[in-house]
C-alpha cells in the first residue's frame, strides 16, 4: 500500500492518459446509453429528462433499475423509494471511494469533491490499476471519468430518438463489456494467496449467497466488505 | 390530482433525488475514510478492497448469467494473466461469450 505522500498531482497529460485508457470499453459503453436512451423513451421519459438523468445521475446501472420504478404521478413517497433503491445500486461508489482515499489525501478538497463526481466502475478499476503499477496522477482517475461522461450523455440522446434502430448488443457480447473488463483488470491487483486468494474468495462466495437470499444489489457491497475484513485479518508477512 | 401528487414537477425531483442519492455514494467512502487513521490493519482491508469489489460484482453476475458469461470472464482473465494487455483480454472475453452464443443458441 502506499505511503502516506506528499500531495497528488493533477495534470492535464494524467487526464489524456486516463481518457486513452478507457478507449477500450468505448464500445460496450457506447451500446449501454443508446440502450438507455431507447429504455427511457419507451418509459415515458421526455428527451430531456432522459439526458438530465445521465448528466447528474451518470450511473447506468442505477438508472436502468429507476426506469422500472418510473411513474406517472410521483409521490414524496415514491421519490423516496427511487432515491433509495439508486443509493442501493450505487451503494459500490462509496467503497471505491474509500478504497481511493488515500490517493486523494492532501488534495484540495472542493477538487476531489468535483472530480468525484465522475467516478464510475471502469474509472475505478483503470486508476485503481494504474496506481497500483506506480502511477499517482489523479488525472488518470478523473480524465476517464469524464471522457466516459460525455460518451453516456451524447449516446442517450441517439439511444432516446432511434432506439429500435440499435443492433443486438447481445449478438457481440457487449453486455459482458464490464463483467469482462473489472474480471482481467483485477489480474494485475493479485498479490498471491495470503494478500489476494483469501479475500478474494469471501468477497466472492459472500457475494453468491447475499445474491441467492437478498434481492436487488446488497450482494456487491456484503462481498466487498467482508473480502477488506479478511484482508484486514490476515498479515502479509507474519 | 390526487394527494400528495407532485404535479409536473416530479419527474424533475425524482432525477433530483437519484442525483443526490448518487453523488453521496460517490462522496460518502472518501469523506468517511478521510476520518480513519491508517492503521496496518485498515491498509491490509484497503489493500483487499479492489480485488473484492470486482469479486463480489463478478461472480454473482457470471453465475446469474450463465455459460456464456462465465466463458467469457474466464478467457479474459486468462489472456490478461498471460499477456497482461487488457485489449486483447477484453477482446478474447467477448469473442468467446459471443462464440459460445453463436454456436448455442441460449
Amino acid at each position: 500500500m502506499s505511503l502516506p505522500s506528499s500531495r497528488p498531482t493533477l495534470t492535464l497529460q494524467g487526464c489524456l492518459l486516463g481518457a486513452r485508457m478507457l478507449v477500450p470499453v468505448l464500445p460496450g459503453l457506447v451500446v449501454y446509453s443508446l440502450a438507455f436512451g431507447a429504455a427511457s423513451a419507451n418509459r415515458g421519459l421526455t428527451l430531456a429528462e432522459a439526458t438530465a438523468m445521465s448528466a447528474i445521475v451518470y450511473a447506468g446501472a442505477a438508472q436502468m433499475v429507476s426506469l422500472e420504478l418510473w411513474q406517472s404521478t410521483w409521490t414524496a413517497a415514491s421519490l423516496l423509494t427511487v432515491a433509495l433503491v439508486t443509493a442501493t445500486v450505487n451503494a459500490r461508489f462509496a467503497l471505491m471511494g474509500a478504497s481511493i482515499q488515500p490517493w486523494l489525501r492532501g488534495g484540495p478538497p472542493v477538487r476531489s469533491a468535483l472530480g468525484l463526481f465522475f467516478l464510475v466502475d471502469a474509472s475505478w478499476i483503470l486508476a485503481t490499476r494504474y496506481r497500483e503499477e506506480g502511477g499517482r496522477d489523479l488525472g488518470v482517475l478523473f480524465g476517464s471519468g469524464m471522457l466516459s461522461w460525455v460518451v453516456w450523455v451524447s449516446g442517450t440522446i441517439p439511444g432516446y430518438l432511434a432506439g429500435s434502430l440499435v443492433a443486438e448488443p447481445r449478438r457481440f457480447a457487449l453486455d459482458l463489456v464490464m463483467p469482462v473488463f473489472f474480471a482481467a483488470m483485477a489480474v494485475p491487483l493479485w498479490r498471491g494467496l495470503r494478500a489476494s486468494a483469501l479475500p478474494w474468495a469471501v468477497a466472492g462466495l459472500v457475494g453468491l449467497a447475499v445474491q441467492a437470499l437478498v434481492p436487488g444489489y446488497l450482494f456487491i457491497v456484503a462481498g466487498a466488505l467482508a473480502g477488506a475484513f479478511t484482508g484486514a485479518l490476515v498479515r502479509d508477512r507474519g | 390530482m390526487t394527494a400528495g401528487d407532485l404535479g409536473g414537477y416530479g419527474p424533475a425531483l425524482a432525477i433530483l433525488a437519484m442525483a443526490a442519492a448518487t453523488y453521496l455514494c460517490r462522496v460518502s467512502g472518501v469523506v468517511l475514510m478521510s476520518r480513519v487513521r491508517l492503521t496496518p490493519a485498515v491498509q491490509r482491508a484497503l489493500a483487499a478492497l479492489p480485488g473484492s469489489i470486482v469479486a463480489a460484482t463478478v461472480l454473482p453476475i457470471a453465475a446469474r448469467s450463465g455459460p456464456d458469461a462465465i466463458a467469457g470472464i474466464v478467457a479474459g482473465v486468462l489472456t490478461m494473466a498471460l499477456v497482461r494487455n487488457e485489449v486483447l483480454a477484453l477482446a478474447a472475453g467477448l469473442g468467446v461469450a459471443a462464440g459460445i452464443r453463436l454456436l448455442l443458441p441460449i
